[in-house]
């Protein structure tokens, strides 16, 4: 029943969002990076079933977008380009994650940001490769060997996004539902019954921790090709507090959650900027306050507490 | 050993200046440290705390001068700062943060990132974007001269004396008051287990209020300290912050000790790197408290949790 | 203009209200149709109004208000009043990318000012090519946008980093041409990393043999520079750069002036002009001070003088600061925009031009500065003069003013058009110090 509902949710947003993006030509854009960051933030909901809190989960989307950035004048094919930045990101991912997985709660969290704090930095001290602030310029891609203009480039980069964010959407649920997906809650309640069953609950969160990276490398990919300006300041430490800002925002009862939040994020950011050029952060913050104190299950709590009371309301005679 | 001969005066000066960072960034993470450890949450807004701690002692020292007070109102107007700040700022924070506490961890923790964005632009609103810097303070002591290979480097008597003086006393004061007073006692307790502490008649939600308000004044008066040398510009509770995590991940939790020997390995650190590997500078806390945590998983002086079944 | 402010915004909370898509249908198509004369000229300013950076974007954004409201005073742009729509550069370029595009396909504006930021510059000279919207780069420091890319819809309405840096070498070298030794603090980012190098080349072509003894690039926004100090006062290099801005340099000068640092080294601080109001005489006299193009209120020659006294006034009366040179650069942007529609305008005989004419009429326009003209050459980047001066204390003014300065001539200090500016600066020969203009002092 309910995973029905969650796909004809998702199939209406999807739908909503083609839409609007064909009437509304400036949202196409910030859709398309509130989706690449809901596929981040995916894998964040994922850690966040063992209780642990990457902040400094900005790395492997940067890092995914830094591959593309590097090598799109060699291999130009975006399809080509997307495994490369996903198994980037996931091999980074696969040599930190046995280092972190071994760490809980703040050390987790402190350790992931150190990390990225260190990429950052090392993006910074290796100008003359990545140019530092300024970033890469994403040279020209291909789609099926058809050049891409900025216009289709823009298109290809939302289309995949929609097309990722089903796929990984659907391999997150069956993952949660498996014994895998189990084994993080049990990391979250009492690790040790865990170890007692003899799981590992280190290489549990390990595989967690590496899907998660492989998908914040797909993400990185799309930000690359939807911006096409790749800078430092994508691992810098306060954009990995936004993922779990909107991890927290769109719920992590569900994976629609994090698209949720990522759009109700995205957008939030847009008008506050446009109301308020100064004040924007101030809003936000509000906002997250707000979203804490009154809805701790976020955004998709809310929902589906509409949709219960509708189907109360119905069913009365 | 003709390394260390050739090198060891720098050695020397890399000192001198390793103590006055390792004092700056003690005085704010030892704050941390402290409401982690009895809140169990990593406060983001700490280091806008630092921020305002710094434009309120700016504004204060100004307005000191301003109306003519005698010269060591200057200092008064940093301590006066941050405890104006402590006061005004800690508590209704850390009652908003009780709110969360039977929630999730990571909820508690976006509060403060919540907090922190909403400080951030405040204070940008009340102070402005222009640099502001008040340094009368240090320019009231004056220099003093430190003999070197035959020359004589100045180095100002503020970042000598009073920036690790004012750092040893915070550290004592807060290592006595821990083992020594009830109150002390009671904040330890509430650290090593809340529950026990509770159970014992230990009213652990003052404790925590009043402990946070003492955690944020020193934030604030970390910040008070770098006005006299630093200009304040929007963004720097940001840059602030990420440091003091390292320093409160590798020290280990609550750890008062641990934060000092953790500040001092990054300020020697760093001020060693700016010497002889100056492209390291800027990765050089996040190096050590990688392989720290490395060595020694629950920090320098972390103790492993008794893990509850 | 306050009551404009709140007009915009309300109309705006309306649209968030409905959040409808139909509002938001309708915004998306009226950008597509326009030649007809507007009711109003929407004009998109990127700047910075938060994080480090704001210490420019703030002032520019002071500037374009102040100088708008003048320019709607005596009647707006061929008679159509200009309305400013202002977006913060500070949460990034992802983001940034994403308010150009809403400034052009929501707010419908009609010519952008964009940006302060490097980055934001690369990233959107393409996007205004693709959007076919013309786009005055304002601020941002990079040369690589012109000698990398070659744009229809985006032109720099200033000079680029080359000059910038080069005057005050080419300064220094004619007033301390025996130097032996150099070091550098910069900010460890790309402009701090970019100016150094061509500083390096520059010096290495004009003046080969000066040992560059330290090196230091302390993190962006660092709050304590007494190591960096301390090294500078062991080592005594006689010629200190730095290329630093805003806090960080009014951190840096004055922890070096603590330390009397300024009495054993010669500092060249490139961008300092927008820092002496707020170090004060902290900063000593005999340093060398440059100002990203010859924006100084007390220009010794400008070419209107009455222009400059009277934007530094109403300026100094109603924001209680002598303008800086991000002030300078915004009034270029708006009088090139002023320039450009009029030029179009004549050339359709009268009627409204539309975008692809608008942006075609930048290239080769020139247009008045507060202090001489820039020409915006034929790829699209612009010729700006550049004056370097020494610091002096007088009694006049509570901060260091300039003194024996040199304006610099954009054309010979600017890359030629097609050339790599690291490559340019090779084939310099110290034949150009010799043909430099005199110096001319403080008048009190």
């Amino acid at each position: 029943m309910m995973r029905a509902r969650e796909i004809l949710v998702a199939a209406v947003a999807a739908a909503a969002i083609l839409l609007l993006t064909l009437a509304v030509p400036w949202l196409r854009f910030v859709f398309t990076i509130a989706i690449a960051k809901g596929i981040t933030v995916l894998g964040i909901l994922v850690l966040l079933r063992a209780g642990q809190v990457s902040f400094g989960h900005a790395l492997y989307l940067s890092f995914g977008a830094y591959i593309v950035a590097f090598a799109a004048p060699f291999c130009p094919e975006a399809l080509l380009l997307l495994p490369l930045a996903a198994l980037g990101a996931t091999l980074l991912g696969l040599v930190i994650g046995l280092f972190v997985s071994r760490y809980r709660d703040i050390f987790f969290g402190m350790l992931n940001l150190a990390l990225s704090m260190v990429f950052y930095s090392t993006l910074e001290k290796f100008y003359s490769i990545t140019h530092g602030t300024d970033g890469i310029r994403l040279a020209r891609t291909t789609f099926l060997g058809m050049t891409l203009t900025p216009e289709t480039q823009a298109w290809t980069a939302l289309g995949l996004a929609l097309l990722l964010a089903a796929v990984f959407a659907i391999l997150v649920r069956i993952y949660l539902e498996s014994p895998m997906g189990h084994g993080l809650s049990a990391i979250k309640t009492r690790e040790a019954r865990l170890e007692f069953m003899g799981i590992s609950a280190q290489r549990v969160l390990l595989a967690a921790y590496v899907l998660s990276a492989f998908m914040a490398g797909c993400g990185g990919f799309i930000v690359a090709m939807a911006t096409r300006q790749v800078t430092p300041s994508l691992a810098y430490w306060t954009a990995s507090g936004e993922l779990v800002f909107i991890a927290i925002l769109g719920g992590t009862g569900s994976v629609l959650g994090p698209f949720l939040g990522a759009i109700a994020y995205e957008l939030t950011r847009v008008y506050a900027a446009a109301l308020f050029a100064e004040g924007w952060q101030m809003i936000l913050g509000a906002v997250l306050l707000l979203v804490i104190l009154f809805a701790p299950g976020g955004l998709w709590s809310i929902l589906r507490r509409m949709a219960r009371q509708r189907v109360g309301r119905d069913a009365r005679p | 050993m003709s390394w260390f001969s050739d090198n060891g005066l720098l050695l020397g000066l890399a000192t001198l200046d390793g103590l006055s960072y390792a004092a700056a960034i003690f005085m704010v993470a030892v704050g941390l440290n402290l409401i982690f450890g009895v809140l169990r949450v990593l406060n983001i807004a700490h280091g806008s705390f630092y921020a305002i701690g710094g434009y309120s002692a700016a504004s204060l020292g100004l307005m000191f001068a301003a109306r003519g007070l005698p010269a060591w109102a200057a200092f008064a107007a940093l301590a006066i700062a941050a405890a104006i700040v402590g006061v005004l700022l800690g508590p209704p924070i850390a009652r908003l943060l009780r709110r969360t506490q039977h929630q999730e961890p990571v909820l508690q923790l976006l509060v403060t990132f919540g907090l922190f964005m909403i400080l951030e632009d405040l204070q940008k609103l009340i102070w402005g974007v222009q640099p502001i810097v008040f340094d009368r303070p240090l320019k009231l002591l004056g220099n003093v001269d430190v003999p070197f290979a035959g020359d004589l480097i100045p180095f100002t008597r503020y970042q000598l004396f009073v920036l690790p003086g004012i750092a040893i006393v915070t550290l004592v004061a807060l290592a006595w008051t821990l083992r020594r007073t009830l109150f002390g006692r009671m904040l330890v307790a509430v650290t090593v287990d809340r529950e026990a502490a509770i159970s014992q008649g230990i009213d652990a939600d003052r404790i925590t209020m009043v402990t946070f308000t003492i955690g944020t004044a020193l934030a604030a008066l970390g910040g008070a300290l770098s006005s006299a040398t630093a200009s304040l510009v929007p963004g720097v509770g940001a840059q602030t912050i990420v440091l003091s995590f390292a320093v409160v991940a590798t020290a280990g939790l609550g750890q008062v000790e641990g934060a000092a020997i953790t500040a001092l390995l990054i300020g020697l650190g760093r001020s060693t790197a700016i010497y002889f590997a100056p492209e390291l500078e800027v990765v050089i806390p996040y190096l050590i408290m990688v392989g720290v945590l490395l060595i020694r998983p629950q920090g320098l002086f972390g103790v492993i949790e008794t893990r509850r079944i | 203009m306050a009551f404009e402010c709140i007009g915009s915004t309300l109309t705006r909370r309306e649209a968030f209200a409905a959040m409808g898509v139909g509002a938001l249908v309708l915004s998306g198509r009226l950008a597509q149709a326009q030649a007809a004369r507007p009711s109003e000229l929407r004009v998109g300013i990127a700047t910075y109004l938060s994080g480090p950076a704001s210490v420019f974007g703030v002032p520019g954004k002071q500037a374009a208000e102040l100088l708008i409201e003048e320019l709607n005073a005596a009647g707006g742009i061929a008679g159509v009043k200009v309305r400013p729509i202002f977006v913060d550069e500070g949460p990034g370029v992802d983001h940034f990318v994403g308010e150009y595009r809403r400034l052009v396909q929501s707010e419908n504006v009609n010519i952008l000012f964009s940006a302060i930021s490097s980055a934001d510059c690369l990233a959107c000279a393409p996007l205004a090519d693709e959007l076919k919207r013309p786009t005055l780069l304002w601020d941002c420091g990079t040369q690589r946008i012109f000698e990398e890319g070659k744009y229809e819809y985006a032109y720099r309405t200033q000079a680029n980093a080359t000059p910038e840096i080069l005057a005050p070498l080419l300064y220094l070298l004619r007033v301390k041409p025996d130097f032996k030794t150099v070091a550098v603090v910069n900010q460890d980012y790309a402009w701090g990393r970019d100016s150094w190098s061509l500083f390096k080349t520059g010096l290495e072509t004009l003046l080969p043999g000066v040992k560059v003894v330290a090196e230091l690039f302390p993190k962006f926004g660092a709050t304590d520079f007494s190591t960096e100090v301390t090294r500078l006062l062991a080592l005594r290099p006689d010629v200190v750069l730095s290329t630093s801005w805003g806090g960080d340099l009014d951190t840096f000068i004055r922890q070096s002036a603590d330390r009397n640092l300024f009495e054993r080294s010669t500092f060249v601080l490139p961008l300092a002009e927008s820092s002496l109001q707020r170090v004060g005489k902290a900063l000593p006299a005999g340093h060398i001070v440059g100002a990203r193009g010859d924006h100084w209120f007390l220009h010794p020659s400008p070419k209107d003088p009455a222009l400059l006294k009277r934007f530094t006034d109403s300026y100094q009366a109603r924001f209680g600061a002598y303008p800086i040179y991000p002030c300078h650069h915004m009034a270029q942007a708006v009088f090139a925009m002023k320039a450009g529609y009029e030029k179009a305008i004549a050339a359709k005989g009268g009627a409204w031009p539309n975008d692809a004419e608008l942006a075609a009429a930048f290239r080769g326009l020139e247009f008045p500065s507060l202090t001489a003209s820039v020409k915006i050459r034929e790829d699209g980047q612009g010729l700006e003069n550049q004056i370097v001066g020494t610091t002096f204390h007088s009694d006049k003014y509570p901060f260091p003013v300039m003194t024996d300065m040199v304006v610099f001539e954009a054309a010979k200090i600017t890359t030629p058009v097609g050339q790599k500016s690291v490559d340019w600066l090779k084939t310099l020969t110290p034949e150009v110090i010799k043909t430099l203009p005199a110096p001319v002092a403080f008048k009190g």
